[in-house]
């Protein structure tokens, strides 16, 4: 079967924050870049971030990069790079502004200064008293800096593949990235784009768990296509537990409530992040509120007729400052909790919402894996950034606005790689003959399966066994049954059948491609929890519930092919200061 | 609970059809949405855009007993039955409750909308006041879900010459902004009997927005822009 074939000077998967920041810098630079999104591109999930971005402005405490630095370590619990760290913290200004320039419409101080916020996590003076870091457009920054994103690239004539699925990654025997293959979801046709660079942008997958505020779109089709392709998956033990997700549905309300003064009450209405984090208290990190509130609920101090839930207040704020400042969320607030928060609190659950593991790549965005001389050989041609990237900036745990910081620095340092990348790679390689035969064999299995598995059933078992053993406390047995279960739902997964056969906007066949991509993910994240033996970050063991920097202040790497482990160290050094050496965690 | 649903697939069907549906809901479907998906698990083959399920992607909107809106925050709790879905209307359908919306983001791109700024950037931040960026409140919020355009009969019409509500509300939203510089670019745009002037005022935009914001406000201040230079 001959398939049609496109080429390009870089082909872009994901056209959120971090896939339109990198293609913004390929169209300005003159290069013929082709963004692939399974949906259009205001439509990606970077739309429901609503905090803010992270940047020292100083424009409402005293603050710098350093500081923003120290904190970004400390949240990663040690695990971040340093020297990424460094890298991004360095750029956080620099970047904000060039996105207000772009016409991102922050809001303002009285002085005209774009208005800052304080966030979980954020010091002055390393450590000391809070910082108001968070560059903020009320509680919609990602909304606004998405569509800001796209308004530039329609100004730079950027071209976008709307409604297109990404099927699988092209590499040659070198192991050289050579583009994708990839499904045109309206007329069901599969196209091969060839291009000289190609970056993932594909986001995150917490669609792996069955309480998440991700959309149904996060489904980690870039870390599945990069695991089929023999490029490991690095740190997939690492999920964060949002703190505030609405009880129920899931759906995030931002920590930028809990920034403006708000705080969580128990059933006796105390305020017990006073307990658990005596300094920070609800600002602690995400990690740490997670796991308190979590204890609160199995201590039987939950809210609610079945104690599972915990309050979050914020009336004393007054309606005006909520009006202002955070009108996303009462509104959904109202709509999904049915509690207006200028009058009563609302009801909140931990609920999953952020990937810190994910593709492993320097900062420079380009892909490193272990081939023959090292643990960090780049991957010829292939580029990563953003939730589906592990640089890694968030280590073991994210602080809140590094997420859409993240994006930022990354997008644009990896469309300034590629560029110069591209100059010495001035030809296309040679595509290998059977460059999409997996994804047609994969389309083909799906067409002619009879007796198979229900999607949404084998979905649905996925969700529930990630969720029931691979939670915000993960415990020895629970881990070891879980990666029999996956295993078995991805056995199940790859068994799947389809009624609708129809070659017109089949969303049943994308939904199908999705499980496969979610199992993948999910097999990855159990098997690298079950052996991590100590608790960091986001990975927290019943038995093991201290960090073991002797043993395993290291990365995980995850090999799809024979679920295979393998470590890599943390990069403890910075640029240019002094490296922050691993030290108690306390908020 | 009772649903009639919109089907079409051009690969097998020579016309659309209502196809009904009954379906047992589970306590925590609340939203249209959460039925759809409910009914999916049933029959697969029905087709409709989704994404964030909380009204921040624009994704779902479809026409629900007669008014536009979005499947996501619409509560189940209310609808009459059976609940009538059909595609948003006057966009060709691709297929059940997925619509071409080509027309409609071609009107978007027509405006610029994009700030147009050409002085040299400064190091930092360009000054804005509080007052200055309130202006933007209501206008920069659009999802460009197509409710509005889409509940527009002058976009119905032409929508190859009429911006419609949601491209203009986005004009509005440049021309409001302290920022921009091509107020006069972009006013000479939109002099055009059709481009702007096709606006009748009949609210319908407004009156069905699923983010509570309104466009034919910012119509009439756009057209208010307008008188004014000429006098």
């Amino acid at each position: 079967m001959t398939i049609a074939r496109r080429k390009f000077d870089a082909v872009i998967v994901g056209a959120g924050g971090g896939g339109m920041r990198a293609a913004l810098q390929l169209s300005e630079a003159g290069l013929k870049v082709a963004v692939l999104s399974k949906v259009f591109p205001t439509r990606s999930h970077t739309v429901a971030a609503q905090g803010g971005i992270a940047a020292a402005l100083g424009n409402v405490t005293e603050d710098n990069w350093h500081w923003h630095m120290y904190d970004t370590v400390k949240g990663s619990d040690y695990l971040g790079d340093q020297d990424a760290i460094e890298f991004m913290c360095r750029q956080a200004g620099e970047v904000v502004y060039e996105l207000e320039h772009y016409g991102m419409p922050f809001d303002r101080l009285e002085n005209g200064k774009i208005y800052q916020r304080p966030f979980g996590g954020q010091s002055q003076n390393f450590g000391g008293a809070q910082a108001t870091r968070s560059c903020a457009v009320a509680d919609r920054t990602g909304h606004a800096m998405l569509h800001t994103l796209y308004q530039r690239n329609v100004r730079a004539n950027t071209q976008f593949f709307v409604e297109w699925m990404a099927l699988d990654l092209i590499r040659d025997e070198q192991g050289d990235v050579l583009g994708v293959s990839a499904l045109d979801i309206e007329t069901g046709e599969v196209m091969i784009l060839q291009a000289r660079a190609t970056l993932f942008a594909t986001g995150g997958a917490a669609r792996i768990f069955s309480a998440s505020t991700n959309a149904f779109i996060n489904t980690g089709d870039g870390l599945a296509m990069t695991a089929r392709a023999g490029v490991p998956l690095q740190d997939m033990e690492f999920w964060q537990f949002h703190p505030t997700g609405v009880y129920g549905a899931g759906i995030l309300i931002s920590e930028a409530v809990r920034g403006e003064g708000g705080y969580l009450l128990n059933k006796d209405g105390e305020r017990f992040m006073e307990r658990y984090a005596p300094h920070a208290k609800d600002l602690a990190s995400r990690d740490v509120v997670s796991r308190a509130m979590t204890t609160e609920i199995k201590e039987g101090r939950g809210c609610g007729r079945d104690a599972d839930h915990l309050l979050l207040k914020l009336d004393h704020l007054g309606a005006d400052v909520i009006k202002a400042r955070l009108p996303g969320i009462r509104e959904i607030a109202i709509k999904f909790a049915h509690a207006d928060p200028i009058r009563e609190p609302i009801p909140v659950v931990p609920t999953a919402h952020y990937m810190m593991g994910g593709i492993p790549t320097n900062f420079h965005g380009q892909v490193v894996a272990p081939y023959k001389t090292g643990p960090e050989e780049v991957v010829q041609g292939f580029y990563a950034v953003g939730e589906c990237a592990c640089v890694s900036v968030h280590g073991a745990n994210r602080l809140g606005t590094n997420s859409l910081l993240d994006i930022l620095v990354f997008g644009r340092a990896a469309g300034n790689q590629i560029i110069e990348d591209l100059k010495r790679n001035s030809h296309h390689k040679h595509l290998p003959g059977d460059a999409a035969d997996k994804a047609l064999a994969r389309l083909a299995r799906l067409d002619s399966q009879k007796d198979g598995e229900n999607v949404s059933q084998v979905g649905d078992m996925l969700r529930k066994t990630m969720q029931a053993h691979c939670g915000v406390f993960r415990f020895a047995d629970l881990l070891k049954q879980g990666v029999d279960k996956i295993s078995e739902v991805a056995q199940r997964a790859r068994n799947t059948e389809i009624r609708d056969k129809s070659r017109v906007f089949n969303t049943a066949r994308v939904e199908a491609l999705e499980l496969d991509n979610l199992a993948e993910v999910a097999v990855a994240t159990m098997i690298s929890a079950r052996a991590r033996t100590e608790s960091r970050g986001a990975h927290a063991r019943d038995d093991f519930p201290y960090r073991d920097d002797d043993k395993w202040l290291k990365h995980t790497l995850y090999f799809s092919e024979d679920r295979r482990l393998d470590y890599k160290p943390v990069r403890l050094k910075p640029l240019t200061v002094e490296s922050f050496p691993p030290k108690a965690r306390i908020y | 609970m009772k649903f009639s649903i919109y089907r079409f697939d051009p690969d097998k069907d020579e016309k659309p059809y209502m196809q009904d549906y009954e379906i047992a809901l589970e306590p925590a479907d609340r939203m249209l949405l959460d039925a759809l998906i409910r009914i999916k698990t049933v029959d697969d083959s029905l087709s409709l855009r989704r994404s964030c399920r909380e009204g921040v992607c624009g994704s779902d909107a479809m026409n629900i007993n007669g008014r536009n809106g979005l499947a996501c925050i619409t509560p189940l709790k209310g609808l009459k039955e059976p609940v009538e879905l059909r595609p948003l209307p006057g966009l060709p359908v691709i297929r059940d409750l997925i619509v071409d919306m080509t027309q409609f983001f071609k009107q978007y791109h027509s405006i610029k909308p994009y700030l147009i700024n050409e002085d040299p950037p400064p190091e930092t931040e360009r000054l804005q006041s509080p007052e200055e960026r309130a202006e933007l409140d209501g206008l920069y919020e659009c999802i460009l879900c197509a409710c509005c355009s889409t509940a527009c009969p002058s976009f119905w019409w032409n929508p190859d010459k009429y911006v419609g509500p949601a491209g203009l509300l986005q004009a509005y939203r440049f021309l409001a902004d302290s920022r921009d510089q091509a107020t006069a670019e972009r006013l000479d745009y939109l002099e055009d009997p059709y481009r702007l002037f096709r606006c009748h005022s009949i609210m319908n935009c407004t009156d069905v927005c699923p983010k509570g914001l309104n466009p034919m406000e910012a119509i009439g201040r756009i057209k208010t822009m307008m008188t004014k230079r000429t006098i």
